[in-house]
C-alpha cells in the first residue's frame, strides 16, 4: 500500500474466557486501514466487529497480537491517551451536560483553553446542523439529534481516527439514509480515518472505501465495494454481501459443468459456480442457447420481480428481472424458460 | 383536552384528595402535634419539679446562647453550650464525611457485583439493623474500651504497652456514629450508582479523561441525587444522636440530643430543652436547605 497507514492489527488474538469455555472472538486478525479512509467492518452478529474496535480503541486488551496507530505500537497504551474518538452503538452521551457541553468534554477534557473550546463546539454544532440546541439537555433530543451529538462530541477533539459501532442501527429507514449521506459528507469534509462497524451489507457497500467482511471472529475478505461484491473469495462472502446463486460444479477444459450437463465458461477456480440473480436473463424456451428451467414462483418487489427457477435436474435458482410494465413480459408458475448468463457473470469459488 | 376530559380529570383529582384526607389528617396531626406542644413550652417557665409554669418567659430560648450569673444576675455567652453545639456540629460533619469515604466504594462494590450476587451483598449491609442500636453501640464499647477486645489484642501482641484511651472521647463517638449510620450512607448510594451507565465511563476515557478526570466529571455528578440522599440521612440523625455518644462518650463528651435530655432530665428545665430541640430542628432545615441549594443548582456552570 502506498498510502499512509493509521491503524494496523498484526496477528490480534482476543479470547474471553478461560480454558475450554474461552470464546476466541477475533482469531489472528491483521488488517491495515489507510489514512483517510472510509473503512468498514461487516459481518454478521457476533463475529467481533465490536470487539476489533475496542481494541483499537483501548478498551480491551488482545490476548496475543499488536496494535499500531500512525505506525507507533499502542497496545498497551490506555484510552484516554489514544488519538481515536469512538461513536458507541448506544451514544453514551452524558446525561448531566447539555449539547455543548457533551461536544466540548474531549476538548475540556484535554485541558484546551476555554476560547478553543468554544470555538470548536461552535463550529462542531453547524457541522452537525444542530446550533439551535446547544444549551438542551440530552434528554430533551430525538434519537437522531442525539446520534448527531455523539458524532459531533467525538470529532470536536480531531481525532486521528474516528470508530463508529453501529451508529445508524437505532434509527429509523428514513433517516438512517440520511445520515449514511451526512456521515459520508463528514468523513470526506475532515478527512479523518472511519472505521465503520456494520452487519447491514447494503450500507456497507454504499459508504466504504473499503471494507473487510468478517466472520467468527476471522477477516474473510478485504476490499472494494465493487471487489467484495463482483468477485467474493468464499461462500460466505458471497451470501453475505447481495444475495448469489450457488451451484455445484465440476471443472472440465471446456469450463464449468453443472449438475444438468451444461457447460458454462466462468473465471476463477473451485468447485461451486456463483451468479448473482440480476446477471441471469430469462428467454423463451427452445429458442437459442441457454438452460432449460421451469418457472417455480414469481415475487413482486416493485421494481423488479424475482423468479424462483428449477433446472432440469431439479437445481433450484433465483432470477431478478425488471418488472413487467404495462403488459410487458411476466412469468408465470409452471412456464418452460430458457436462462442465460450476462458475459463474465458466473465465477468459480472454493466452498 | 376538551372541556369534558379537563372536568373529568379534576373531578378524579377532587376524589383522590378526599379519599386520603382522613389519612393526610391524621398524619398532619401527628407530625406537627408533638412539634406545638414543644414549641408552646420553649415559651413556658420552668417548674420546680421538671415541670412548666403557664407563665410566658423567653428564658428558654435565651438560655440557649446565654447563661444569668448566679451571683450578680449579668448574662455571659454560655460557652459550654457553644462547645456542644460545635461538638455536634464537627462530629456529624466528619461522619458524614466518613461514611461517604467508605461507602462510596462499598456501593461502588455492590453496583458492579454480577445481580445475583448484589442482593447478598445489600442483604450483608443490612445485617447491623437487625439488631438495636444500644446494642451494637455497647458492642463498639466492648471493641474500643480500655480493657476491650482491641487494647487486650494489640497489648498481647505487644503492638502497644498502654492501652489506647479512645473511649469517652470524640474520636470514640465519631467512630461509633460513622460504623452506626454507615449502612444509611451505601444503601442511597448504591441506588444511584446501580442507575449509573457504566458505558459513560468508556465515554469519558474514550474523551480523554484520566480516572480522576472520570470521577469528578462524570461519576459524582451523575451520582449527586444518591450522595445528597445519603449525606443527608447520615448528617441528619448524627447531628441529634443520643445513644451513641451517652454510651461511648461518657457524660462529658455531649452532644446536643444528651444536653436536650439533660433539660428534661436532672435540669429540670423543660422550657430550654424545648427550646434546644427547637433549634435544633431549624439548624438541621438550614443545613437541609443550603446543602439542596448547593447540589442541585447547575452542576457544572458553561463554558
Ligand atoms: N466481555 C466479553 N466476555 C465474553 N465474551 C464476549 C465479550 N465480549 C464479546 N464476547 C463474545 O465475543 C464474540 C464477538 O463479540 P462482538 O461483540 O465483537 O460481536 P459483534 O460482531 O460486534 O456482534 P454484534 O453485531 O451483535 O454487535 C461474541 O461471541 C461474544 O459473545
Ligand atoms: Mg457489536
Amino acid at each position: 500500500m502506498t498510502q499512509k497507514v493509521a491503524i494496523t492489527a498484526q496477528n490480534v488474538v482476543k479470547a474471553f474466557g478461560q480454558g475450554a469455555a474461552a470464546v476466541r472472538a477475533l482469531d489472528d486478525v491483521s488488517v491495515d486501514i489507510a489514512t483517510g479512509e472510509f473503512f468498514t467492518l461487516l459481518g454478521p452478529s457476533g463475529c467481533g466487529k465490536t470487539t476489533l474496535l475496542r481494541l483499537i480503541a483501548g478498551f480491551e486488551m488482545p490476548t496475543a497480537g499488536k496494535i499500531l496507530i500512525d505506525g507507533a505500537d499502542v497496545t498497551e497504551m490506555p484510552p484516554n491517551r489514544r488519538p481515536v474518538n469512538t461513536v458507541f452503538q448506544s451514544y453514551a452521551l452524558f446525561p448531566h451536560l447539555t449539547v455543548a457541553e457533551n461536544i466540548g468534554f474531549g476538548l475540556k477534557m484535554q485541558g484546551r483553553p476555554k476560547a478553543e473550546v468554544a470555538a470548536t463546539t461552535t463550529e462542531m454544532l453547524a457541522l452537525v446542523k444542530l446550533d439551535a440546541m446547544a444549551d438542551r439537555k440530552i434528554s430533551q433530543l430525538s434519537g437522531g439529534q442525539q446520534q448527531r451529538v455523539a458524532l459531533a462530541r467525538a470529532l470536536a477533539p480531531r481525532p486521528k481516527v474516528l470508530l463508529l459501532d453501529e451508529p445508524l442501527s437505532a434509527l429509523d429507514l428514513k433517516l438512517r439514509k440520511k445520515m449514511q449521506v451526512e456521515l459520508k459528507r463528514l468523513q470526506t469534509e475532515t478527512g479523518i480515518t472511519f472505521v465503520f462497524v456494520t452487519h447491514d451489507q447494503e450500507e456497507a457497500l454504499t459508504m466504504s472505501d473499503r471494507i473487510a467482511v468478517m466472520s467468527a471472529g476471522k477477516i474473510q475478505q478485504i476490499g472494494a465495494p465493487r471487489e467484495i461484491y463482483t468477485r467474493p473469495v468464499n461462500r460466505f462472502v458471497a451470501s453475505f454481501v447481495g444475495e448469489t446463486n450457488f451451484l455445484p460444479v465440476t471443472a472440465t477444459p471446456q469450463g464449468a459443468r453443472l449438475s444438468t450437463g451444461d457447460v458454462i465458461a466462468a473465471e476463477g477456480e473451485g468447485s461451486v459456480l456463483i451468479v448473482r440473480p440480476e446477471q441471469l436473463r430469462l428467454g423463451p424456451a427452445g429458442v437459442g442457447a441457454g438452460l432449460a428451467a421451469k418457472v417455480t414462483g414469481v415475487v413482486y418487489f416493485g421494481t423488479d420481480i424475482h423468479v424462483n427457477l428449477s433446472l432440469a435436474d431439479g437445481t433450484a435458482l433465483t432470477a431478478r428481472v425488471p418488472s413487467p410494465v404495462d403488459g410487458g413480459a411476466d412469468f408465470a408458475t409452471g412456464q418452460d424458460v430458457a436462462v442465460t448468463f450476462q458475459p463474465g457473470a458466473a465465477r468459480l469459488i472454493r466452498e | 383536552m376538551s372541556p369534558a376530559e379537563q372536568s373529568q380529570r379534576s373531578r378524579s383529582t377532587r376524589n383522590g384528595w378526599l379519599l386520603s384526607a382522613p389519612a393526610l389528617t391524621l398524619l398532619f396531626l401527628a407530625a406537627s402535634g408533638p412539634l406545638l406542644i414543644v414549641l408552646v413550652y420553649s415559651f413556658l417557665t420552668p417548674g420546680q419539679y421538671g415541670n412548666v409554669v403557664w407563665d410566658f418567659s423567653l428564658d428558654g430560648w435565651i438560655g440557649i446562647l446565654f447563661t444569668r450569673d448566679i451571683f450578680d444576675g449579668t448574662m455571659n455567652l454560655a460557652d459550654a453550650h457553644l462547645t456542644i453545639f460545635w461538638r455536634s456540629v464537627k462530629l456529624s460533619l466528619m461522619t458524614t464525611a466518613l461514611t461517604f469515604a467508605l461507602g462510596f466504594p462499598t456501593a461502588w462494590f455492590i453496583a458492579t457485583r454480577p445481580p445475583a450476587q448484589r442482593a447478598m451483598w445489600l442483604f450483608l449491609i443490612t445485617i447491623p439493623f437487625w439488631t438495636n442500636l444500644l446494642i451494637r453501640t455497647f458492642a463498639i464499647n466492648e471493641v474500643i474500651r480500655n480493657e476491650g477486645l482491641m487494647n487486650t489484642v494489640l497489648t498481647g501482641l505487644g503492638l502497644i504497652s498502654e492501652p489506647i484511651r479512645l473511649i469517652n472521647t470524640d474520636t470514640a463517638v465519631f467512630i461509633g456514629m460513622a460504623y452506626v449510620y454507615l449502612p444509611l450512607m451505601v444503601l442511597p448510594l448504591f441506588a444511584a450508582i446501580d442507575r449509573f451507565d457504566m458505558k459513560l465511563l468508556e465515554a469519558g476515557y474514550d474523551l480523554y479523561a484520566s480516572r480522576m478526570q472520570v470521577l469528578r466529571h462524570v461519576i459524582v455528578p451523575i451520582v449527586k441525587p444518591g450522595i445528597v440522599a445519603g449525606s443527608i440521612l447520615v448528617f441528619v440523625p448524627s447531628l441529634g444522636a443520643y445513644v451513641t455518644p451517652r454510651v461511648l462518650g461518657g457524660g462529658k463528651n455531649m452532644m446536643i440530643g444528651n444536653f436536650i435530655e439533660l433539660q428534661f432530665g436532672q435540669g429540670r428545665n423543660w422550657p430550654l430543652g424545648a427550646a434546644l430541640s427547637m433549634a435544633l430542628l431549624l439548624i438541621v432545615m438550614a443545613a437541609l436547605l443550603v446543602y439542596v441549594r448547593a447540589s442541585t443548582k447547575g452542576s457544572n456552570p458553561h463554558g
